[in-house]
């Protein structure tokens, strides 16, 4: 039963040294092949509005800032939509549950709060986020037990919960618009007051710095330990820049840009500061949509790669009968993650309404075909078992980039919706294409 | 071996399973004692998987019983299998092909950090222990099992079954995919594990290993059993003419 063991070195073909490069880092072609095709859109759409229109808008920092908190809703979504595609299911409802899940918080915090605790109470938020993300994984997990444990497919589950939820937000205010919402709430969708400016921003900036460097050293010891392969010190150094220059590149771009002069002199009656004749300048930084975003993610990451929860998804994608027979609960684990599922649709919910600063019942809308692309753009296979939560996010990233652009060099909705149903199925016939070429 | 003295460690009382119309195991009955190995032999489709899939909790049959240690066993899933100690290898092997060895040498029963996570170095150090015993040309251990040769796959499967100390181990056609070699080390692996005193079920084609290595053999036939013997007081020709004809023979009968 033994295959020859190849040789680590020398027997492989003389290579070039992109390809050596790639070796010795470690870093996988087919994220290189999503950051060139997101480097690709930035240019693109930057260069069109430049000739075309005489102004290149896209690569600003307002509008890469715009971005970052454009994308964070679809990123947290896609984040749970990997663990659905991992385990071979699909979740076609979460714009709608999105969209309902911020409907009833939105009721929750004007309507219903307020009569107890008084209009303005600082507890509002925090009860209403509670009381969204509950009813966010309570409609997962129906949804997950109709399909793990009364054997309906979750096409069909989630085809029918679409309707549902859309339907549903309707009917819970008929149709109203909910606005605006708490004051504090309103804070999480971003903007000049719902972002930590310029220190904070630093500060988020360099603990990631020092988590990136952390994890390289404690990488290195932990193989060291364990006897495996180490990468050159050269391209460990090459990975610790990189990684450290592009959140270093991302917080400068963040701090420059600016509030808009209005906030900016609101701001400064309210705490009584003189504003100079030159105006003054207070830095965006990271808004919080991007900081949950991020927090999400790595929360994700941990749960899929170091519980045994995140095993046992893998494990039903990759054979559900054999986790069966391994003796994990399939059914059960199903639910926690259509639960999971809804719960980040309703953050989403959160994230979206609070931008709005207003909760409708087409909040969401179409929103799950962005969800499932961001998945599939970002490495998830339909096939099952194989996904990562960082693909997901700049996934999602690459559809909000797409979007975006068209808007900023005025294309219409009609544009939009075919380059993106285009881009959708492009996505996933590379993705087979690359699997096919890798196996 | 006729005569024991001590309660059956499995005792398998009437199994019936259909599926659909087909009656896959019919009114069976089949005993296993510590320390004895019976092999189970039949055609491709007597029933041979399904009956031991009754025991495995794969599958929970319609009607009869399972008796461990004399007592009445409810076994409705794989977690109660495990529950009385009762290891299978499969002969799908049943492993997760996106998954690397000790990830699947350890699927649902995974050695945890004391933060709670999957300690995956200490999972490695462990499959690298036991591979070393079973299959030391074993190498890859961080490649998905996808990416193994069939016999690094089933090697994979006996060490997941033999890891977790079981009392009842069930092996099915556990050799198929290797070579003689690695053949003859399962063999010495059964008789090991004979001799630690596990009940071993083990369904095999190879009559001649079966004369080897078993104590008792068990014939099926279209979900029937046409008899068990001792091995030592039949030739190899009178099982395959159970297995062929259906029917015990004469002088043991
Ligand atoms: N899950 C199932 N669904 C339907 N039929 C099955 C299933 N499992 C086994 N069978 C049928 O039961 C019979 C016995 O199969 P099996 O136990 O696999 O035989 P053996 O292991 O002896 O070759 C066959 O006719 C097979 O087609
Ligand atoms: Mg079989």
């Amino acid at each position: 039963m033994s295959d020859p063991i190849p040789p680590s070195n020398g027997q492989t073909p003389p290579a070039s040294p992109v390809a050596k490069f790639l070796r010795a880092t470690e870093i996988d072609t087919r994220l290189l092949g999503m950051i060139g095709a997101l480097v690709l859109i930035w240019i693109g759409f930057h260069l069109y509005g430049a000739l075309v229109n005489g102004f290149g808008a896209f690569l600003t920092p307002r509008n890469l800032w715009n971005l970052s908190v454009q994308t964070s809703s679809i990123g947290i979504m896609a984040t749970g939509m990997v663990l659905v595609i991992v385990t071979r299911h699909i979740d076609l409802s979460v714009g709608s549950v999105l969209g309902f899940t911020a409907m009833a918080m939105g009721l929750f915090q004007v309507r219903f709060l307020p009569e107890y605790l008084g209009l303005g109470s600082p507890l509002i938020w925090i009860l209403t986020i509670v009381f969204g993300l509950i009813l966010g994984a309570l409609i997962g997990a129906f949804q997950g037990w109709l399909v793990a444990y009364r054997g309906i497919p979750a096409f069909i589950v989630t085809l029918g919960g679409l309707l549902v939820w859309r339907g549903a937000a309707f009917l819970v205010a008929r149709g109203e618009t909910i606005s605006p919402v708490d004051e504090r709430f309103s804070l999480l969708g971003g903007g000049p007051y719902g972002s930590i400016g310029a220190t904070g921003t630093w500060i988020v900036g360099l603990i990631a710095c020092a988590g990136i460097i952390y994890l390289l050293v404690s990488g290195r010891a932990s193989r060291r330990s364990h006897m495996f392969a180490l990468r050159p010190i050269w391209a460990e150094v090459v990975l610790g820049t990189l990684g450290c220059g592009l959140v270093i590149g991302t917080v400068l771009l963040f701090n420059a840009y600016p509030w808009p002069r209005g906030i900016v002199r609101q701001y400064a009656e309210a705490n009584s500061i003189d504003v100079p004749e030159t105006g003054l300048f207070i830095s965006h930084g990271f808004a919080f949509p991007v900081l949950i975003l991020i927090t999400v993610g790595i929360i994700m990451t941990i749960v899929m790669t170091r519980t045994r929860f995140g095993r046992y998804v893998f494990a039903i994608g990759g054979n559900p009968e054999a986790a069966e027979l391994s003796g994990i609960n399939v059914r059960w684990v199903t639910v926690k993650i259509f639960a999971i599922m809804g719960m980040l649709a309703a953050l989403a919910g959160v994230v979206a309404s609070a931008r709005l600063n207003s909760a409708t019942n087409a909040l969401g809308t179409l929103d799950e075909l962005y969800v499932i692309a961001a998945a599939v753009i970002g490495g998830t296979s339909l096939a099952g078992g194989i996904g990562t939560i960082y693909g997901a996010i700049l996934g999602a990233l690459v559809m909000q980039s797409l979007k975006t652009g068209m808007v900023l060099i005025g294309f219409d909705a009609a544009i939009q919706q075919v380059v993106v149903g285009g881009v959708l199925v492009l996505a996933v016939y590379l993705d087979i294409l690359y699997r096919r070429k890798s196996n | 071996m006729t005569q024991h003295a001590q309660t059956p460690l499995v005792e398998l009382r009437d199994i019936s399973i259909a599926f659909g119309g087909i009656k896959a195991v019919d009114h069976v009955s089949v005993d296993l004692y510590p320390g004895e190995v019976v092999g189970l032999l039949g055609h491709n489709g007597a029933g041979k998987s399904t009956l031991i899939k009754c025991l495995s909790g794969a599958y929970k049959q319609d009607s009869g019983d399972v008796y461990i240690n004399g007592e009445k066993a409810v076994i409705n899933n794989p977690r109660d299998a495990r529950s009385y100690n009762i290891e299978t290898i499969y002969q799908t092997l049943a492993l997760a092909d996106n998954l690397d060895a000790a990830s699947n040498l350890f699927l649902g029963r995974e050695l945890i950090t004391p933060m709670g996570f999957v300690d995956d170095a200490r999972q490695e150090a462990e499959t690298r222990k036991i591979m070393a015993r079973l299959n030391p040309n074993f190498t890859k251990f961080s490649a998905p099992v996808k990416a193994l040769s069939g016999g690094q796959r089933q090697s994979v499967a006996i060490a997941r079954a033999v890891y977790f100390n079981a009392r009842i181990l069930i092996m099915d056609e556990p050799t198929a995919a290797l070579g003689p070699q690695e053949t003859q080390m399962v063999a010495e692996l059964i008789q090991e594990l004979k001799r630690q005193g596990l009940g071993i079920f083990l369904i095999e084609h190879d009559v001649q290993a079966v004369m080897d290595l078993c104590d008792r053999a068990s014939v099926m036939k279209n979900g029937q059993l046409v008899g068990t013997v001792d091995v030592k007081d039949v030739t190899d020709d009178d099982i395959l003419s159970m297995i062929i004809l259906g029917k015990q023979p004469a002088k043991v009968a």
